[in-house]
């Protein structure tokens, strides 16, 4: 039965579920076409984290001395990169995805959310891929692999569930307001030098004195800020910075990744804050995406 | 006898902005724009609210029910409320006032080909696209054989789609369609594509699926099809149910009706699709019959005159109006100008109006919509002094052009007209001779 939309607040992923075919070919189509007529094809999940870190072990490791405590610079950065580089393509392709599916959108009835799902998870085999060389890196570097490697599957996890809030909210934003088409990549830059995978938090306390309506006004610019500071060792002596950084639900989730991944401590008391806010986000992005997705075969 | 559909009390309304076109998209700095400068407009237009925008009424308190296993034919001129209503029924769009109830499983076809990716091969196409339109991984795997040989596209499974030719592509997207097993099927114009011998397959797999009591929903602008294909046909105008009959009774008054109407468009708002240096610009064009009652529709056989009128802000002793004449799918059919024709060199005078109008004096094309694009340049030259995309539609209507109550075959763009002979072979002499005989004579 069809009847005018209603106003009320609703996940319905029990309809995805039921989608559950669409949603492995939708994703499957993504994996297919991603690399199709290229000359490196899947090698390219490879290649997109390793020269990311060729580029910050070169200028951070090397130039800038970046400290990134007992671990070999290299290895430090790509375990950070490669949960943000997840999460970044993600939410840059499930962003875009709504828009880029327009035809079908407007020809075909299926649940809209299939589309950044299917992005989303397009993205997991890349991070899978990565994640080999992950491996190849810490045995090259001899650094010894511990039982908290185990939590790599729950963090992969969460990470995707916050892709999947903030790429359904962009997706949904996009085919209202075309702008974010072009917000997306700055956001994804500035994001990145929010979030400590190349850099790592020191000495960290909790900011007494700053309003919480003015960071949030400020986000933005102190987080340029941060990218115009990062050269200059990330030590984070000034509160502000680190304000921004434990607002970033990725934050203690990059870290956490890191450390169970490398060794190190694991700061459950702010994986688990972190993941509270990725769910927030989670739910906010698709509530609003049920909200507008029933007009947009009308305005894409 | 059991209900398949029933739609009742359902409207759909859009807000479309009257200042600006609705294709455009917004952005958020006009958004935001528009809020700040709300209360200043509001204040200058005397608090008018909502006077910026206007509500467009697609569909207007619709009510029917449609049994099951009844072939239901919709028709209506372009923006009457079928494709909405379309979309509405597929869940692609909501409505705004009303409700539906579906009883099965829906299946539709607003196109062929919907999801096919370029890049994948037709094999994997067709369980995207199979998957799309709602069949499960089994149902495609089961009739995935049926479906390569009803697209006859075997030796090119493995080859991406993106090498396909057009028809090859749309063979492989309808042997999918087909090949859907819905209680429900709504079908929008899907038969206008493909070459003639696939056009017939379609409509004979399209009859199998109308006599195989299935519930079927059939939007056309091919009256010929839905009469062949339909047990009842609905009329809508302007998003108002009007005409509920036998397809016949229906489509006869229809065509009627259609011939009636204004058929001009002023060219001169911003969402008119154009490209030329605007020295002189088309303010606007008309279509009418040969015997002059202005109309989008004329019959097959028919005259059309179009007429442009156009304002120059420049002068220019001689320039020529080019026609072309598309097909709904966007292919040109043909095309008329003036310069070559001999027609007389059109003089613009800077700053006048000035009147050009063509005669097609009979309209040799199948019923259809057409559209036209008109392009004005200097004579001898190619550059456009304006040039109008998709200027204005007419329909191609139905018509005894024979004299003979037969129809031409559906499948074709034009229709010509023939003169027959038969002889007897034995009192002719031999072939050789006979050509040679005859082309003595017309010397």
């Amino acid at each position: 039965m069809l009847t005018p939309p209603t106003r009320r607040f609703q996940l319905k992923l029990g309809e995805l579920w039921s989608y559950r075919e669409l949603l492995y070919f939708f994703t499957w189509r993504d994996i297919k076409i991603r690399y199709k007529q290229t000359l490196f094809g899947v090698a390219w999940a490879v290649i997109q984290p390793t020269m990311m870190m060729v580029v910050f072990t070169v200028v951070l490791g090397r130039m800038a001395k970046v400290d990134s405590g007992d671990l070999p610079y290299p290895v430090f950065v790509y375990a950070g990169l490669l949960p943000w580089t997840f999460f970044a393509n993600a939410i840059t392709n499930a962003g875009n995805s709504i828009v880029g599916s327009q035809q079908i959108i407007t020809k075909i009835y299926f649940p809209r959310l299939a589309i950044p799902f299917a992005a989303v998870g397009a993205c997991v085999v890349d991070f899978a891929v990565a994640f080999g060389m992950l491996l190849l890196l810490m045995f090259w570097y001899g650094v010894p692999i511990g039982w908290s490697i185990l939590l790599t599957p729950l963090l992969l996890f969460v990470v995707t569930v916050a892709a999947l809030g903030v790429g359904c909210l962009l997706s949904a934003l996009n085919v209202a307001f075309r702008d974010f088409k072009y917000t997306i990549p700055f956001l994804v830059q500035i994001w990145l030098f929010a979030t400590p995978s190349v850099y790592m938090v020191m000495g960290d306390g909790t900011a007494e004195n700053k309003n919480p309506a003015q960071r949030n006004v400020v986000a933005s610019d102190a987080a340029a800020e941060q990218a115009d500071k990062a050269p200059s060792g990330m030590s984070s002596d000034r509160f502000d910075s680190r304000v921004i950084l434990r607002l970033n639900p990725m934050t203690g989730i990059i870290e956490f990744f890191r450390a169970a991944i490398l060794g190190g401590d694991l700061a459950w008391s702010r994986v688990l804050t972190s993941t509270s806010m990725v769910l927030i986000v989670f739910i906010v992005g698709i509530v609003y995406f049920r909200r507008v997705e029933s007009t947009f075969a009308d305005i894409i | 006898m059991t209900t398949a559909i029933r739609v009742e009390s359902l409207s759909k309304r859009f807000l479309i902005n009257r200042s600006r076109p609705r294709e455009e998209y917004t952005t958020l700095a006009q958004t935001l724009g528009e809020w700040l400068t709300l209360p200043f407009r509001q204040l200058r237009d005397g608090a008018a609210l909502g006077g910026r925008t206007e509500e467009f009424v697609a569909l207007d308190d619709v009510t029917f029910d449609v049994s099951a296993g009844e072939v239901v034919g919709i028709i209506g001129r372009n923006g009457a409320g079928k494709s909405t209503l379309l979309k509405i029924l597929s869940e692609i769009t909501t409505p705004t006032a009303g409700r539906v109830e579906l009883y099965g499983r829906v299946g539709s076809l607003l196109e062929v080909g919907t999801g096919f990716h370029p890049e994948l091969t037709g094999h994997e196409n067709v369980y995207l696209n199979g998957s799309i339109l709602g069949m499960s991984r089994s149902e495609i795997e089961r009739q995935f054989d049926a479906i390569v040989d009803f697209a006859g596209v075997y030796e090119f499974l493995e080859t991406p789609v993106k090498r396909y030719s057009s028809g090859m592509k749309v063979r492989l997207a309808f042997a999918v369609a087909a090949h859907l097993n819905p209680e429900i099927l709504l079908i929008d114009e899907v038969l206008a594509v493909g070459d003639a011998e696939f056009q017939r397959k379609c409509l004979g797999k399209m009859s199998e699926v109308a006599t195989s009591g299935r519930t079927v929903v059939f939007v056309s602008h091919d009256m010929t099809a839905v009469r062949n294909l339909c047990t009842r046909v609905l009329r809508f105008e302007r998003g108002r149910l009007v005409h509920d009959d036998d397809p016949s009774i229906v489509i006869n008054e229809y065509l009627k009706g259609i011939r009636t109407g204004s058929a001009f468009r002023d060219l001169t708002g911003p969402e008119v699709e154009r490209t030329g240096s605007g020295e002189a610009r088309i303010e606007r064009i008309e279509v009418c019959t040969s015997l002059g009652e202005t109309s989008t529709a004329v019959a097959m056989g028919e005259g059309l005159r179009i007429r442009a009128v156009i304002r120059s802000r420049a002068e220019v002793a001689a320039a020529s109006v080019g026609i072309g004449i598309f097909d709904a799918m966007g292919t040109r059919v043909t095309g008329v100008n003036s310069e070559e024709a001999g027609g007389p060199a059109i003089r613009l005078r800077a700053g006048r109006q000035t009147i050009v109008e063509c005669l097609l004096p009979e309209m040799n094309l199948m019923p259809g919509t057409y559209r036209i694009n008109v392009n004005l340049h200097r004579a001898t030259a190619r550059d456009a002094l304006d040039f109008v995309r998709h200027a204005i539609e007419f329909d191609v209507i139905e018509s005894d052009v024979f004299g003979t109550g037969r129809a031409p075959n559906r499948n074709a763009v034009v229709f010509l007209h023939s003169r027959w002979e038969v002889r007897d072979a034995s009192f002719d002499p031999m072939p050789g001779e006979s050509r040679a005989a005859a082309s003595a004579v017309n010397v």
